[in-house]
C-alpha cells in the first residue's frame, strides 16, 4: 500500500507574467510506513511540496494520492485526520496567546474526540513533557518544548502520515538530537509514515530511507540513503551538496 | 603576538523582576591577529559578549569588566561620542541577516560610500573607487552592477558579501561577526567563508567568529572559547575540538548526526547543573 | 535565577510562576503579569487612577453633590468661585461658582460625569466591534468581500467626521442616543482598518495554518484565533481615542446637537459658558477643564496598555 504517491507536480504562485514556478513535475511515491527526505537549498521548492500536500499552496495542477486515494479540494476532515504536518519554527507556528491546554484541546474536539482530558495526558506524554506542562503559554516554553508541543498537535487526531518541515532547523543541535530521537520513536510506536524536508543532509539522512533532491523547483535525483553517504550519486548537484556538507561536518 | 583586545572578568547584567539575570558571568579572553570563536547554543552569551565588546547593551543591561582594553586602551571608560568613532572605524560588526542590517531604499554602493566617509575625509570620487574595489574584492562579478543596485534585489549570500565590504572598508583592527552564515544555504556559506578569511588575514585583523556551530568554527578558527550559561566552560585550539575534555563540548559533539556514522539514537546532551556554576575559564 | 522550593507558595509566587497547575491559575498568572507591568508605568497609573476616581465621582454623584445641578437660582446666577478676589467675592455653596440661571457647576459636572461615562462606554462598546467584524472578515477572506468591505470603508473615511456626525443628527434629531450612534458610525473606520492589517498579517502565520490544517472553519478561526490577537491593539487604539469621542461628543454638545439644554453635558455646559466667558470665566472653563482632565487620563491610560498589550513587544 502506498503512503503518498505525486506525480507530475507543478506548483506556481501568480498568474500571468508575474507567475513563477515553485514546484515542476515533481514525481515521488513513499510507500506506507516509509520515510521519505526532500532536501535542497532555500527556494528550491521543497516546502511547497509540503504545502501543495497540505492544500495551503492556491494553485497546483498533478497528482497527489494519499493513502491510494486522491485527494480532495478543498481537503476534508477525514483528510487532515489521515496527513498532519510539524512546521519549521516552533516560534511561529504556536498561538502566542492560547497555553498548551488550549491548544490541544480545540484539536481534538475539531476532530470529534471526547475523551479530551485523558488524551491530552497521553499526547503530553507521548511527547515527553510532563503534565506541568499543560497550562503554559508558549512564551514560557523553550524552543525545543514548543516543538514538542506542536508534534503533539500534530499527533492529537492520529493521523498515518506526518509531513516534517525542517522541524529542527531552528532549535539547537542538542535539542535537535532530542528531537530527532522523539521522531524516531513516535514513528515506530505509532507505524507513521513521514515526509520530511530539511536543507541538512545529515538531518535527513538520519530520518529518512529515501531522499530526493531538488534544485530550483525540480527533483533532479531520488536515492537510497546507503546510497547517499556512500557517494554514490549520479547528478553533480547532489555531490556538490554532499560534498559541501560533508566539508563543513568534518571540520 | 600583539594583543589587540583583551577582556577581564566580562559580566552582562539584566535585571529582570524575579531578579537580575546574569547574561555573560566573568568572561575572559584576549585576541591577537587570529580568528576567535565563540560557540554556543542560543541563551549561552555569547552574542551579548560580542556586543558587549562594543557597548550595544542597551540599558537596564548593564556591563561591567576588570579591563576591556583594545590595543592597551580603555574601553569602558570611554563616552558614548567616543565609542561612535571605535565602532566601525576600529571594531566592526557583522550581523547574521544581512536583510535587515542593510537599508532598504538606500542602493547598495551608496551605503558603502557613506560609511566610508564617516570615518574617511575623501571625496566621493575617491569613495566610490573605494567603495567599487572593495565590492571586487569580496568577489562580487559586476561591481558596477551592484553598485547601483538595492538590498532586496541581491541573494542571501551577495547582501552578506556587501555587508563584509562595508564593514572592512574602514580597515577596522578587529571584526566580530556573529552567525554571518547562519541564514544562508551550505554552498554559499562556504564562499563568504572563505572570502572573510582572505580578508582579514591578508590584513592582519583579529576576527572574532560567534556561531552555533562547533564544526564551522573549527574549519574555520585558530582558537574557539566554547560558552555555557553566561561562561567559557572551555578553551581549544580549533584543530583538536575533537579532543575536547568538557562533557558539554563533547555531548555537543555527540549529539549531531553524520552522515558518515550512522546511528539509531543520537546521544542527548545530559545537563550538569555544575557547568553553570564552575568558574569561568580564562582563553 | 530560580525560586526556591519553599513549603507554601506566597499568592505572589503563586502568580508570578512559570508553571500554572490549572487553566484558571494560567490566567491569573497571564492577567498579573500584565497588570505588573502595567503598574511600572507611572503615567499610566495616573491616567487609571484618574478614570477611577470619575468612575466614583459619576457612581456617588447623588451623594457628592452640593446642590440639585436642575435648580435654578437666578437670584444667584453668575457667581464666582469661592477663591475669586474680593472685589467679587464668591457665595458658600457654589464652590465652583454658579451658571447663568443660578446652577451649582460642581453639581452639573457631577451630573455630567454620569453622561460622559455613558457616551464613552456606547461608543467604546459600538465602534471597535464593528470595526473589528469588517476588518476580520475582509481581512482573513480577502477577494472581493474584502474590496466591497473596504471600500465602504473608505467611504466614510473620506467625510470629515464631525460633519458626518452633524447630518446624521440632523436627520435623526438631536439627542445623546442620537450623538452616540452618530460618532460610533464615524468612529468604526478606522478600527477596520486596524484590525484588517492585523489580520493579514496574522493570516499566513504558521499558527493559523496549523489550526486550518485541522479542519477548522472561517468563522472559528476568525473569532476565536485572530481576534485575540486583534483585540489588544484595537482596545490600544480605542483609550486613545478616547478623548477624541468625549470632544466629539462634547463638540456635538456645543453645537447644540447633542444632549439638550437642561441636561447637564460638559459639551452643552460649554456651550451655555461661551456667551459670558469674557466676564464670567468659570462658566465655560470648569466643563472645558474636566474635559481636559479626563481626555488626557484617557490618553496616558492608552499610552500605557499600548506597551503592556502590544505584541509586537515580545510574547510576554
Amino acid at each position: 500500500m502506498s503512503g503518498i504517491e505525486i506525480e507530475g507536480l507543478n506548483v506556481w504562485f501568480g498568474e500571468y507574467e508575474e507567475r513563477v514556478d515553485a514546484v515542476k513535475g515533481a514525481n515521488l511515491s513513499v510507500p506506507k510506513g516509509g520515510s521519505f527526505g526532500l532536501v535542497g537549498e532555500s527556494g528550491s521548492g521543497k516546502s511547497t511540496i509540503l504545502r501543495a500536500i497540505m492544500g495551503l499552496a492556491p494553485t497546483w495542477s498533478g497528482k497527489i494520492e494519499i493513502l491510494d486515494k486522491p485527494v480532495e479540494n478543498p481537503r476534508g476532515r477525514d483528510f487532515y485526520r489521515a496527513v498532519q504536518m510539524v512546521f519549521q519554527d516552533p516560534y511561529a507556528s504556536l498561538h502566542p496567546r492560547h497555553s498548551v491546554d488550549q491548544v490541544l484541546s480545540e484539536t481534538l474536539s475539531l476532530h470529534g474526540f471526547t475523551d479530551i482530558d485523558k488524551r491530552i495526558s497521553k499526547l503530553l506524554d507521548d511527547v515527553g513533557l510532563g503534565p506541568s506542562f499543560r497550562f503554559r503559554y508558549p512564551h514560557q516554553l523553550s524552543g525545543g518544548q514548543r516543538q514538542r508541543v506542536a508534534i503533539a498537535r500534530a499527533l492529537a487526531p492520529e493521523p498515518q502520515i506526518l509531513l516534517l518541515d525542517e522541524p529542527t532547523s531552528a532549535l539547537d543541535v542538542s535539542v535537535q538530537a532530542e528531537i530527532l530521537n522523539l521522531l524516531t520513536d513516535l514513528r515506530a510506536e505509532h507505524k507513521l509514515t513521514y515526509l520530511m524536508v530539511s536543507h541538512d543532509l545529515a538531518v535527513v539522512g538520519h530520518i529518512c530511507q529515501d531522499i530526493a533532491v531538488m534544485q530550483v523547483g525540480e527533483i533532479v535525483e531520488t536515492l537510497g540513503v546507503e546510497d547517499m553517504r556512500a557517494m554514490r550519486t549520479k547528478h553533480p548537484y547532489t555531490k556538490h551538496l554532499l560534498e559541501s556538507s560533508l566539508q563543513s561536518a568534518a571540520g | 603576538m600583539s594583543k589587540l583586545l583583551e577582556v577581564e572578568n566580562l559580566w552582562v547584567k539584566f535585571p529582570t523582576r524575579t531578579g537580575v539575570f546574569d547574561a555573560v558571568r566573568g568572561v575572559s579572553f584576549s585576541l591577537g591577529q587570529e580568528r576567535l570563536g565563540i560557540v554556543g547554543e542560543s541563551g549561552s552569551g555569547k552574542s551579548m559578549t560580542g556586543r558587549a565588546i562594543l557597548r550595544l547593551i542597551r540599558p537596564p543591561g548593564m556591563v561591567t569588566a576588570d579591563k576591556m582594553e583594545l590595543e592597551g586602551v580603555d574601553l569602558l571608560g570611554r563616552s558614548e561620542r567616543e565609542m561612535r568613532k571605535v565602532r566601525g572605524q576600529q571594531i566592526s560588526m557583522i550581523m547574521q541577516d544581512p536583510k535587515f542590517s542593510l537599508n532598504p531604499v538606500m542602493r547598495v554602493g551608496a551605503q558603502i560610500m557613506e560609511a566610508y566617509r564617516l570615518h574617511a575625509k575623501v571625496s566621493k570620487k575617491e569613495a566610490k573607487l573605494k567603495t567599487i574595489a572593495m565590492l571586487e574584492a569580496v568577489a562580487i562579478r559586476d561591481p558596477e552592477r551592484v553598485y547601483r543596485m538595492y538590498p532586496h534585489e541581491v541573494s542571501g549570500g551577495m547582501g552578506q558579501r556587501i555587508m563584509i565590504a562595508m564593514m572592512l572598508i574602514p580597515d577596522p583592527k578587529i571584526m566580530i561577526a556573529d552567525e554571518p552564515t547562519s541564514a544562508l544555504d551550505v554552498s554559499v556559506q562556504m564562499q563568504v567563508l572563505e572570502i572573510m578569511d582572505k580578508l582579514v588575514t591578508d590584513r592582519g585583523m583579529g576576527l572574532i567568529f560567534i556561531s552555533h556551530d562547533l564544526n564551522l568554527v573549527s574549519s574555520f578558527c585558530d582558537r574557539v572559547l566554547i560558552m555555557y550559561a553566561g561562561r567559557v566552560v572551555e578553551t581549544l585550539q580549533a584543530d583538536k575540538l575533537h579532543e575536547a575534555e568538557h562533557p558539554y563540548t563533547r555531548g555537543l559533539l555527540n549529539s549531531l548526526p553524520r552522515l558518515d556514522a550512522p546511528k539509531d539514537r543520537l546521544d542527548v546532551l545530559k545537563r550538569d547543573p555544575a557547568w553553570a556554576t564552575d568558574e569561568s575559564v580564562s582563553g | 535565577m530560580s525560586l526556591s522550593d519553599t513549603q507554601k507558595p506566597s499568592l505572589k509566587e503563586w502568580l508570578l510562576t512559570d508553571t500554572p497547575t490549572s487553566r484558571r491559575h494560567a490566567r491569573a498568572a497571564s492577567l498579573y503579569q500584565a497588570w505588573l507591568s502595567l503598574k511600572s508605568n507611572h503615567m499610566a497609573m495616573l491616567g487609571l487612577g484618574i478614570l477611577m476616581l470619575l468612575v466614583i465621582l459619576a457612581a456617588l454623584a447623588s451623594v457628592l453633590a452640593p446642590a440639585d445641578p436642575f435648580v435654578q437660582d437666578l437670584a444667584l446666577r453668575l457667581t464666582p468661585p469661592i477663591w475669586q478676589s474680593d472685589r467679587d467675592p464668591g457665595i458658600e455653596g457654589y464652590i465652583l461658582g454658579s451658571d447663568s440661571l443660578g446652577r451649582d457647576i460642581l453639581s452639573r459636572l457631577l451630573y455630567g460625569s454620569r453622561i460622559t461615562l455613558y457616551i464613552v462606554t456606547l461608543v467604546a462598546l459600538m465602534a471597535p466591534i464593528v470595526g473589528l467584524l469588517v476588518g476580520t472578515i475582509a481581512g482573513y477572506t480577502g477577494g472581493w468581500l474584502d474590496i466591497v468591505l473596504m471600500r465602504i470603508t473608505d467611504i466614510f473615511l473620506a467625510f470629515p467626521r464631525l460633519i458626518l456626525a452633524l447630518a446624521f443628527v440632523a436627520t435623526l434629531g438631536a439627542g445623546i442616543e442620537n450623538a452616540v450612534l452618530a460618532i460610533s458610525l464615524t468612529a468604526w473606520p478606522p478600527y477596520a482598518r486596524i484590525a484588517r492589517a492585523e489580520t493579514l498579517t496574522i493570516r499566513n502565520s504558521d499558527y493559523i495554518h496549523a489550526v486550518r490544517l485541522q479542519g477548522a472553519g472561517t468563522m472559528r478561526i476568525i473569532t476565536k484565533h485572530i481576534w485575540p490577537l486583534c483585540i489588544s491593539s484595537l482596545v490600544v487604539r480605542v483609550t486613545l481615542d478616547m478623548a477624541g469621542i468625549i470632544l466629539a461628543a462634547a463638540g456635538l454638545g456645543f453645537l447644540g446637537l447633542g444632549a439638550q439644554p437642561p441636561s447637564p453635558e460638559w459639551g452643552a455646559m460649554i456651550s451655555e459658558g461661551r456667551k459670558f466667558i469674557l466676564d464670567h470665566w468659570w462658566v465655560a472653563t470648569m466643563p472645558g477643564l474636566a474635559i481636559f482632565t479626563v481626555s488626557l487620563a484617557f490618553n496616558l491610560l492608552g499610552d500605557g496598555l499600548r506597551d503592556v498589550l502590544d505584541p509586537k513587544d515580545g510574547a510576554s
